[in-house]
This record gives structure tokens, sequence and C-alpha cells, in this order.
């Protein structure tokens, strides 16, 4: 038999537990950031201790060490000027070919992009997010790709007015429109999550079955649904499969941005 | 016990779910991130009552799936019940036993995430589950009990040093004085 402070106890439990399961999915969401507001001095006395950590090693770095990376940066500057004069004639010439064949004019995404920190990871092992500090007042909208130098990271899932959930590749919730860049071989398929959670890896699924795809062919967004422009790494085939007795196949895709180590991401701006 | 040692229970558990989410390192190195609510919902249902038990069902629950990508209420419930259960009969559980500590906190660790694993799949969440999902259970477990204990250690003492401590007995009694008498 229960006794008063238990049926108190469990009658407190049900009605909150019912209240917030029959939220409307808006308000949920947006209590859902309002919670999570109460973590932000955290993030933030984390963030700006990180951040005088970092100023205090520069100020202490010896002057010879930073002249040789002003000069490593400078030499690096100047490759992307060359590579970037090389692609604007590139874009001509293609924008030229594509007049004379009578195609469709590609929509140039707008290269702005927003640099954003990660401070926070999901706690729970079945879902693959991570919390930045950018959001609605950066400009910020839901399904924005998320990007490194390295390649493809998610898109945001959620937006508060401070900072953004990003579903990073290889959570359930995240489907990718893919192509296989390759010079013999231009498949397309849809890159979604792998079965196990562990690996840093992402399956690349409905390709046609008599498809030459090889380990080592680099994967990129196809661009398919809108949401990620095209042309941006995903990762690199690794192995490829049957599955349903043989019916299907897919590959397995090794994650080109490493998802593990976070620590800034590009926001892209369509 | 007065209301200090619920509010240092929640306090704790809102610290525990920042690092759960700041810090990666176990999650790098082992595959999984230890979760360290169970281990507090052992404490609270061992030495509080059941209001302190639902209040960090409800509060702990809350906070995690905020920052999680897990509809918000869904680890309430299951940590509801883990701390219902133990409370229920802490009378004939062996609080001061580490091997009893630990055997709870292990089981709690485990059950935790089966529970939410469970309400998530009968719902519309597609989770992350694979066969890597048992070597998370795993670790998860066996990290959750190794930390259950020093949860106690570490709550015990906090307690003890921001409760008011009992009044000690002295063996002085008056009436057994021996009155001298100096005629």
């Amino acid at each position: 038999m229960l006794k008063k402070p238990q049926y108190i106890a469990l009658v407190l439990v049900a009605v909150v537990a019912l209240i917030i399961f029959n939220l409307p999915g808006e308000t949920m969401s947006r209590f859902k950031l309002a919670i999570s507001g109460i973590f932000l001095p955290l993030f933030g006395l984390a963030g700006s201790s990180q951040q005088v950590l970092q100023k205090t090693g520069n100020t202490i770095l010896p002057r010879s060490v930073l002249s040789k990376e002003s000069e490593r940066l400078r030499q690096e500057n100047e490759q992307l000027k060359i590579q970037l004069m090389q692609n604007a004639e590139l874009i001509s010439e293609n924008a030229t070919l594509r007049q004379s064949l009578g195609w469709q004019k590609q929509t140039p995404w707008k290269s702005k992009l927003t640099l954003a920190r990660v401070i926070g990871r999901d706690p729970a092992n079945w879902w693959r997010t991570v919390l930045i500090d950018a959001g609605e007042k950066q400009g910020l909208r839901v399904n924005y790709p998320v990007l490194t130098s390295d390649g493809l990271v998610g898109r945001i899932a959620a937006v508060g007015p401070n900072r953004a959930q990003v579903l990073l590749l290889g959570d359930p919730n995240l489907r990718v429109g893919a192509l296989i860049q390759d010079k013999d071989v231009r498949e397309s398929g849809i890159v979604l999550s792998s079965s196990g959670p562990l690996d840093n890896m992402v399956d690349f699924q409905y390709f046609s079955r008599n498809t030459a795809i090889k380990p080592g062919q680099p994967v990129i967004t196809s661009g398919d649904g809108g949401v990620f422009p095209k042309g941006i790494l995903i990762g690199q085939i690794v192995d490829i499969g049957s599955k349903n007795v043989g019916l299907s196949t897919e590959a397995r895709v090794k994650i080109a941005a490493n998802l593990n180590s976070l620590e800034e991401v590009w926001v892209m701006f369509p | 016990m007065n209301a200090i040692t619920p509010i240092i229970v929640l306090l704790a558990a809102f610290i525990a779910i920042y690092f759960q989410s700041s810090f990666e390192m176990f999650r790098n190195i082992f595959g999984a991130q230890i979760d360290l609510l169970p281990a507090l919902m052992v404490y609270t249902s061992l030495t509080l009552g059941i209001i302190s038990v639902a209040l960090l069902s409800i509060i702990g629950g809350l906070l995690f799936d905020s920052l999680s990508a897990n509809p918000l209420g869904v680890s309430v419930v299951p940590l509801f019940i883990i701390g219902f259960a133990i409370h229920r009969f802490h009378g004939l559980l062996l609080r001061e036993q580490l091997s009893a500590q630990f055997a709870f906190g292990a089981a709690t660790s485990l059950l935790m995430p089966l529970f939410t694993l469970l309400i998530l799949m009968s719902g519309n969440s597609n989770p992350l589950v694979g066969w890597g999902t048992i070597w998370q259970l795993l670790v998860v477990g066996l990290v959750g009990g190794l930390l259950t204990p020093v949860c106690f250690w570490i709550l015990d003492r906090v307690n003890r040093a921001l409760n008011y401590q009992p009044i000690a007995q002295t063996s002085f009694r008056p009436d057994r004085e021996i009155k001298r008498n100096r005629r």
C-alpha cells in the first residue's frame, strides 16, 4: 500500500509528464530552449576562460614562432588567391558552356559564412547533435548547413536567440542528398545514419546496383532537396556491401570532418 | 536533514548534466558518454524523501532533455520509476555498503537508458541504436556503478558540512554526580 507522500509524488510526476508531452511542437521547442538557457552562464564561463587561456598562450609565444606562423599564413593566402582566380575563370567558362548548351543557369549560394563555437554536445548516447553559440540574433535559421574546412558537419535543427542545435552527420534525423564525385562515376544517392553508434561513418544508399563504386571515391552533397548546396565534401567510400538479401547495395562512407573534436564550425547562409 | 540537502542534490544534477554535455574526453576514449543522474537518483532515493525523488526526476530529466535531441520530458519518467522503486524498499537496502551502492548504481545506470530508449522507440523517434549500443550500455553501467559510491561520499560530506550537526551525547549525568561534603 502506498503512503500519502508517494501518491503526491506519483501525481506530481504524472501531471508534469502529461502537460509536457501534450505541448504543441513549437511551444515545446521554445520551452526546451528556455530551459537550456539555464546552462548559458556555465557555457559562457567555460568559453571566456578558454579565450583567456588562449590569449595568455599567444602572449607568451616567442616572436620567432609568430613570424614563422605569419609567413606560413601569407603563403597560404597567396595560394588561395591564385586558386580563387582559377575558380573564377572556371565559373565563367562553365556559365558560357551552359548558355551555349541551353542549360538552366545554376543558382549560386551566397558565400556568406558565420563562425560559431561548439559549446556543448548531446549528453545522450543515441543522438548526434551539438550546441553552438550563435542563433537567431546572428541570422541563423533552421536547416542552414553547417560545415568545417574538412567537409560537411550537418544542419541546424533548432534555433534560439543566442544558440542553435546542430544535427550532425550520422544522426538518424539527418539525410543528405549525395553524389559520388569521380570522373568515371557520377552516381547519386542518399547519405543516412549508419547502424553503429560508435564509428565516424554514415551509409550511402539508394544508388543503382550496377554502379562501379570503389573505396576511396569522394562523396559530395548533390544539392537535391535544397537544404545543402552542391559540392560540399561529405567523406570517402570505405567499403561496399549488399543489404536485404542482396536486393540493394549500400556503401559505408567515412565522414571527412572530425565530428568528435569539433570546436568551431561555419554556418552557411543560403 | 533539512531543505538544503535536496537543493544540494539538484545543484549536483545541474552541474553533472553540464559536465556530460561539455566534457567529451570519456566519449572520445570509450565511445559512450557517462550519465551521472542515475547515481544521484540512487543517493536521493536512499537518503531523502519521495518528494525529493520526484523533484530530481522532473528537474534533472528536463535539464537533461533540454541539452539533448530527446523530446522534452522523456527522461523524467524512467528516472522517477527507478527512484520510486528504490525508495519504496529503501528500508530494506544496505545504504552504507559500498557493494550495494555499486550494484544499485550499475543497475540504475543500465536501466535508465534502456527505459528511455524504450519510450523513444515506442513513440515517433528513431534513436541511433545498433550493436554498439550494447557496448555503450556496459560502459555506462560500469562507470555509473563505480561513480555511485563516490557520489555518496561527496554528497554525505557536503551534507555534513552544511547541515546542523546532531548534538553529541555526553556521559555526564547530573543525577549521578557525587556531592562531596566539606564539613
